[in-house]
């Protein structure tokens, strides 16, 4: 349906992006598919590979699953940190990766734990890892009758967590000035063996600072390690400036948020 | 735009509508089914006062569609009281003055509900991002606070 239909189509889910838009007269579709009815889209799923989410799992889904939290709790936390309550009563993940915001707060974390999504669309489906999907503010590099179906996360090393902070002016509903997430794997004794750093509303895109996972591994966090994180995140920010945070503020920001998201991660991995 | 046909249960009851392909459950509530009880605030989902519950999901009905709900169970605020029996959420809120205007009320008293089921004993920090949802311009949120957390005090028997 989404592919043959040649006005503007789009695909409900959560609908708390989309409805809002088609409200405020922002856009008008010609087609919207409701995909909520397809089997497994509101399936959590773990197997010996790992979790898959389905497509209309909302975030409030997400905090339920004691198992998804255990292994994956920055993922979970950032993802409920979207709006309300009500609001995750319906909100997806999927759906927040699809609306393109560089600010997405269900998204860092993700990347960071090297998550792949399931594209399904006339030509078949494909895996690609998640921060192959946004391209730039709104935009994504889904084709025309493409969806997701499903986020696919792996299997989790033994000693290995993760954990997402963002900076709000204020203390719930608000979208993220600077946000980052960190995932960690330690060896038996508390090294930091693999690492991966993502910052969020920093850039036209959530981005990934190998930098400063580099900054981390072969480390035990010990503060020169945390210096050098903070300073390579500094380093990677490109953030717009406007009244919510200036690009001094913003840049500053990324590197104490990473530190203590790497605290938290290191912490959660059984670091000590 | 042609009418969608919807079968769905409201508060226990079944219930039939038909109503636009674009039309919000909020509306299909208010103006076809005549349960007033949930208003339109901002119609964005931003101020709450439309919650309802959708197959337990705490929602809201300004950004649900009519025609996604066939088949769901769904409860709003014409379902809390039983009778002439007020829920204790509601007893409390009247004791504690903890409305003004009203408008925002109901979905207070439907997000309070989800929180209390979920968490019987919740934190004031608790309840406070359990309700960050909905928005209120009269009581400054505490009365309807500790509106909260007496209830939860009652219902736990304490």
């Amino acid at each position: 349906m989404l592919a043959k239909e040649k006005g503007l189509a789009f695909v409900l889910a959560g609908g708390t992006d989309l409805l809002v838009k088609m409200k405020g007269g922002f856009l008008e579709p010609d087609l919207v598919v409701d995909i909520k009815r397809i089997k497994g889209v509101y399936d959590i799923t773990k197997s010996a590979t790992g979790f898959r989410i389905g497509a209309a799992v909302p975030g409030v889904q997400l905090g339920e699953n004691a198992a998804l939290v255990k292994a994956w709790p920055g993922v979970v936390e950032g993802a409920n940190l979207i709006g309300s309550k009500q609001v995750q009563g319906r909100c997806t993940m999927i759906g927040n990766l699809c609306n393109g915001s560089p600010a997405a707060d269900g998204v860092p974390a993700l990347i960071a734990g090297n998550a792949k999504v399931v594209v399904s669309g006339p030509k078949g489906k494909r895996t690609i890892p998640v921060e192959q999907v946004p391209v730039s503010p709104g935009r994504t590099s889904l084709k025309k009758g493409e969806i997701i179906e499903a986020i696919l996360l792996p299997k989790r090393p033994a000693n290995s967590s993760d954990a997402y902070l963002r900076f709000i002016p204020r203390t719930e509903m608000d979208i993220a000035v600077v946000s980052a997430a960190v995932n960690l794997t330690l060896d038996g004794k508390g090294t930091i063996k693999d690492a991966r750093v993502v910052l969020g509303a920093v850039a036209p895109t959530i981005i990934v600072v190998p930098a400063a996972a580099k900054a981390l591994i072969g480390s035990k966090l010990d503060a020169a390690a945390l210096e050098k994180l903070a300073a390579a995140c500094s380093a990677a920010c490109k953030p717009i400036d406007d009244k919510r945070g200036t690009i001094e503020f913003r840049t500053k920001v990324a590197g104490v948020l990473a530190r203590r998201a790497a605290e938290i991660a290191y912490k959660r991995a059984g670091g000590k | 735009m042609s009418g969608v046909h919807v079968t769905t249960t409201i508060n226990g009851d079944a219930v039939e509508f038909v109503c636009n392909a674009d039309e919000p459950l909020l509306d299909v509530l208010r103006n076809r089914l005549g349960m007033t009880g949930a208003k339109e605030g901002c119609g964005t989902g931003d101020c709450g006062a439309c919650s309802v519950t959708v197959n337990g999901r705490l929602v809201c009905s300004c950004l649900v569609l009519g025609a996604e709900v066939g088949g769901a169970k769904i409860e709003t605020i014409e379902g809390m009281a039983k009778g002439d029996q007020l829920h204790p959420l509601q007893k409390n809120f009247i004791a504690h003055a903890a409305l003004q205007c009203g408008i925002c009320t109901p979905g207070f008293l439907i997000a309070a509900k989800v929180l209390l089921d979920k968490n019987p004993n919740p934190s004031e920090e608790e309840i406070r991002f359990g309700l960050a949802g909905n928005l209120c311009r009269c009581t400054g949120y505490d009365k309807i606070v500790r509106a909260v957390q007496a209830t939860a005090k009652e219902m736990r028997g304490a």
